[in-house]
């Protein structure tokens, strides 16, 4: 292949990820602007509550606590090589509430959250519902988007210490009731074991993940193409772009807390 | 009254409007026609805001439609939509007053919660239906729901989009038949596109035909069948031989 072309086609590959880049922030700056300035929809603020926190409780519960449980098992046997089987707390504490918990539950809010809110808007913009709001004087970034952003941002910190606490309470358990681990040397080890930065890491995490998810759900719902093809298109190009963009951000979140 | 100077709208290599030029005035009932895919969509939302033309002016009562308070614009207009868009998610009596339970019309919740029902019983539906939801209805309801809403905050100009698509003909009957008694009844200026030649005879005092981008032929309703037009002449005779081509 001729060189010259190879540069070209590389160079329009990077001005379309850019452009993409380019909406994308353009997108958050306009939801961020509508949900300061009013008016306020309290109504789908409650139900985008509802709908990204309360519901995803059981989901991110489960998650949380098997991986608790397979973390502790993964670190005793491993720790059994070099007799180090007693780390089993600070390990799984630290794995979850640094790491496991936060990406876990981001990883999680954007298989059910993000693809709910694309797939929802997606429809809502092929049925013409999105123009019906603006002819009714609603502007469906403030009715559609911004609450639920908002909502993202507000519980899916809390969805992750709540992960966290159930995760390290999955290693709890299996500790105690299988390895023989001394339940209340347990719990003082982690307690003990757990800084302050590593807890308030995890809730930043879920914050921006909360974000990225619920803003990944919209953006691709508001650009969604005609019919099911385009929906489904929608959907499935949001999820894949949170899930990277979570893995990314924690990539870059973990270096600005530890590294330092 | 509304004017469409000179309008164009291309999507890409797509010229949908070619320089359209039309005239609404107060209080009339304007029918556009024309094949699929002439525009007529387009045209419509143009007004609305919901589609940015390329060029062009439109202007409701002398005031360009870009320019102003774009809410209070807004507010002046009712819009039926081609498959009712109701919201899923609220049911019809909120649907119906939609804009009575937010914004700067905005009422206390039992208010608009009547006005719903009485706009509702207006277009012929009982007021049982107002707890349901818009996928219990049938499409028909699901239109006189529409209908209902686009009255609902009694606009002075209601938009039409393909009112009777989809529906059986004693239906479509009965949908043309609310649509030009509320028109008349509020004194609406009304705007409607569609392809059912059974409800330009109901609901126009005028008609036009947009083919091609442009307005082909304009008129009384009581002249069109005597225009001379061809293109015309092809359209509301559905034949498929004429200066229209069949396949596009």
């Amino acid at each position: 292949m001729n060189p010259l072309s190879l540069l070209a086609r590389l160079g329009r590959a990077v001005l379309v990820a850019l452009a993409a880049v380019g909406r994308v922030t353009l997108f958050a700056v306009d939801t961020f602007s509508h949900m300061l300035r009013p008016p306020y929809y309290p109504r789908e603020l409650a139900q985008a509550f509802l709908q990204v926190g309360w519901l995803s409780l059981p989901v991110v519960g489960l998650t949380a606590i098997f991986t608790g449980a397979a973390l502790a098992l993964q670190i005793y046997a491993g720790g059994a090589r070099f007799n180090a089987e007693a780390v089993v707390p600070q390990i799984v504490a630290i794995g979850m509430v640094r790491e496991l918990g936060p990406v876990l539950v981001g990883l999680m809010i954007a298989a059910r959250v993000t693809s709910s809110i694309a797939a929802e808007i997606a429809t809502m913009k092929v049925t013409e519902q999105i123009d019906a709001l603006v002819t009714l004087s609603t502007h469906p970034m403030k009715y559609l988007v911004a609450p639920r952003v908002l909502a993202a941002l507000i519980t899916v910190p809390l969805l992750v210490g709540i992960g966290d606490i159930i995760g390290i309470a999955g290693g709890y358990v299996v500790a105690t009731q299988n390895l023989g681990f001394n339940p209340a040397a347990y719990l003082k080890n982690t307690v003990d074991f757990l800084e302050l930065r590593d807890v308030v890491s995890s809730l930043v995490k879920g914050c921006a993940f909360g974000g990225i998810a619920a803003l990944m759900g919209c953006y691709y719902g508001m650009q969604s193409g005609r019919g099911a093809q385009g929906v489904g298109r929608a959907t499935k190009s949001s999820v894949e772009a949170a899930a990277v963009l979570i893995l990314a951000a924690n990539f870059v979140l973990t270096g600005v807390f530890f590294s330092l | 009254m509304i004017s469409m100077q000179n309008v164009k709208k291309s999507f890409g290599s797509n010229h949908v409007l070619r320089g359209l030029d039309l005239e609404i005035p107060k209080g009339t009932s304007m029918v556009i026609i024309g094949g699929s895919g002439t525009g007529k969509s387009v045209a419509l939302k143009t007004v609305l805001g919901l589609i940015t033309p390329d060029s062009g002016t439109i202007l409701v009562d002398g005031k360009p439609a870009d320019s102003g308070d774009r809410d209070k614009f807004l507010a002046r207009f009712g819009m039926l939509f081609q498959g009712g868009a109701l919201f899923d998610s609220l049911t019809v009596w909120q649907n119906v007053a939609f804009r009575l339970l937010r914004g700067s019309l905005k009422r206390p919740v039992d208010e608009a919660r009547e006005i719903a029902i009485e706009k509702l019983r207006r277009v012929g539906l009982k007021p049982d239906v107002a707890d349901r939801f818009p996928a219990e209805l049938s499409g028909g309801m699901q239109k006189r729901v529409g209908l209902a809403r686009a009255i609902a905050a009694e606009p002075e100009i209601i938009f039409f989009d393909e009112p009777t698509t989809g529906l059986d003909p004693i239906m479509s009957g009965v949908i043309n038949d609310l649509i030009r008694e509320i028109v008349v009844e509020m004194g609406a200026t009304a705007m409607t596109i569609t392809h059912d030649m059974s409800s330009v005879r109901a609901i126009a005092d005028n008609v036009a035909m947009l083919h091609d981008g442009v307005i082909q032929w304009s008129g009384p309703v009581a002249d069109m069948d005597a225009s001379g037009d061809p293109y015309l002449d092809q359209f509301i005779h559905g034949r498929a031989e004429g200066p229209i081509e069949a396949v596009r």
